[in-house]
């Protein structure tokens, strides 16, 4: 890893907010919690009747993703905008959209992955089947990175906005509709005993495409909102 | 006249047909007049800030 | 010469001058297609077979959903002018386009819901032209929002030109993902929105209606598009001459 170079860069900043994250470690629960509350909110809500929480769970868990994600995701920028490191990043000598990714993996590994690992208590609260909690982890980790990737472009839109955190639901959700459509349906599927290789396919793509499309959007809405 | 309360009548669907067109006709004529509104205060707001502007 | 007039319709004190000489005409041509198009609509075309006069309701419904996508494509497609050329009047109609075409949109939502009452026997259905619609009305919402929410103009353009090219993108899949969740959510019944060969008396209504609703966008948008450039050139001399006359 020389110095200067764009791995090494990467690295760095993935290192450097993995750091900071740890050291507000009860900062890091909350979006877990978040999502475990929401979910639990809906048998109370609905009815108990495990029929009735299997036919809905899939759909419920992953609108409860959607929401964690959403409200993790004003801070991705936030504190390096206000003490003048996001200036920084878009003057350095490296790709933005690399910078990008790093600040996306970082906060995909922090606000994301834990979701997969609570994931199979939340199936076993709203009575899903065993094939279909894996399915539902599967689905998770292929489109939760997907949430985190649309969703940096819209907090790097919104990012110098007095109000950033409710305009950005509205840019942000119609977005992910894809995403849930297919991963909620997945893990129906999954509970009926189906295949799922399609669905799964289906998501793949859509991680392909945000991986390779999204960091660009997200390093030109950063020059623009900077400007 | 039966040509007329018949064409009214929409075949029994006169309530919907005819609330279509209006909300239609309601929604464009909004659109189209709300930059006609705007132009004028635009106008009349840029002639006071010049005139205010001279006076200093 | 192409190029020499395509540069004297970017300044802005000319384009406002040439737009509002062709409002007027746009308006007469957009209110002669209409009167067209609802006299084919209502008066000529024959009553279908299995919905009855309802069905006239098409002739808004469809043409408003056209628009509602016609007019995004203009919207992502001025604004990457402006993101990439910089082009001043690019960032206008772009921003000027997006409160028609959320109106096109809702119009088609709503006649679609009326539509449906009669039809179907409940003012809303998860149809997957309506859900596709719907969000797409989110979509511009957001390019409203965004708009509104920045205070410099330059960068609220830029900053909406990413958004709506986004959007772009993924139009096509929220279309696919929508269609596909409805066909398996669906019930037996089966969309009746178009069928697979049209009266020829009720297709013309359909084509005279699309053309005036063109128009009409036409007219609004360069309506709009005068507004916009008022504001943001107000410290400039030619306003004030403007003004002053």
């Amino acid at each position: 890893m020389r110095p200067g170079s764009l791995s090494g860069a990467f690295l760095l900043l993935l290192r450097r907010d993995l750091i900071l994250a740890f050291r507000r470690r009860a900062e890091m629960i909350n979006p877990l919690l978040f999502f475990i509350l929401v979910t639990a909110m809906f048998p109370l809500g609905i009815g108990a009747d495990p029929a009735l929480l299997k036919a809905v769970g899939p759909g419920v868990i992953w609108v409860a993703a959607l929401l964690a994600a959403l409200l993790s995701l004003d801070g991705v920028f936030r504190s390096d905008f206000e003490d003048g490191s996001l200036e920084q990043f878009l003057l350095s000598a490296h790709p933005v959209s690399i910078l990008v990714l790093a600040k996306v993996l970082a906060h995909w590994l922090i606000t994301g992955l834990p979701l997969l690992i609570v994931a199979p208590l939340l199936a076993v609260l709203l009575n899903l089947p065993g094939t279909a909690t894996t399915v539902l982890i599967i689905t998770l980790a292929l489109g939760t990175p997907v949430l985190s990737l649309i969703g940096a472009v819209g907090v790097a839109l919104t990012v110098g906005l007095r109000k950033g955190g409710m305009i950005l639901s509205l840019l942000v959700l119609p977005l992910y509709v894809p995403v849930l459509i297919f991963a909620a349906n997945a893990v129906e599927t999954a509970a009926a005993d189906l295949p799922v290789m399609a669905h799964v396919s289906l998501l793949s793509a859509l991680l392909v495409l945000a991986l390779s499309l999204s960091p660009i959007a997200t390093a030109a809405s950063l020059r623009i909102s900077l400007s | 006249m039966s040509g007329l309360s018949e064409f009214l009548h929409m075949g029994g669907y006169a309530f919907y047909v005819w609330t279509s067109y209006g909300i239609a006709l309601v929604v464009l004529l909004a659109t189209a007049l709300s930059p006609i509104r705007q132009r004028r205060k635009l106008l009349s707001g840029i002639a006071r800030s010049v005139r205010r502007n001279r006076a200093q | 010469m192409i190029t020499r007039y395509f540069h004297q319709l970017a300044s802005p004190p000319y384009f406002y001058r040439i737009a509002g000489r062709f409002i007027p005409w746009l308006a007469v041509a957009f209110a002669l297609f209409t009167l067209a198009g609802l006299y084919t609509g209502l008066v000529l075309a024959p009553p279908d077979y299995q919905q009855g006069d309802s069905y006239r309701i098409m002739f808004i419904h469809v043409p408003a959903a056209w628009m509602s996508l016609f007019v995004y494509m203009v919207m992502a497609g001025a604004g990457s002018m402006g993101l990439i050329w910089r082009m001043k009047l690019a960032e206008v109609v772009a921003i000027s386009s997006a409160p028609i075409g959320a109106s096109f949109t809702f119009l088609a939502l709503i006649t679609g819901s009326i539509w449906g009452k009669p039809m179907w026997g409940t003012w809303w259905v998860w149809d997957a032209r309506l859900t596709s619609e719907l969000i797409l009305l989110f979509l511009y919402l957001g390019v409203i929002a965004l708009h509104n929410a920045i205070d410099d103009k330059r960068t609220a353009a830029r900053a909406t030109a990413i958004l709506a090219l986004v959007g772009v993108v993924n139009i096509p899949i929220i279309h696919y993902s929508v269609e596909w969740w409805n066909t398996l959510h669906q019930g037996p019944t089966v969309t009746k929105f178009d069928k697979p060969s049209i009266d020829v008396r009720m297709l013309i209504p359909l084509l005279l209606m699309a053309v005036a609703f063109k128009l009409y966008y036409a007219t609004v948008v360069l309506m709009r598009s005068r507004c916009e450039i008022l504001e943001r050139e107000r410290n400039t001399q030619w306003v004030k001459e403007l003004v002053e006359s």
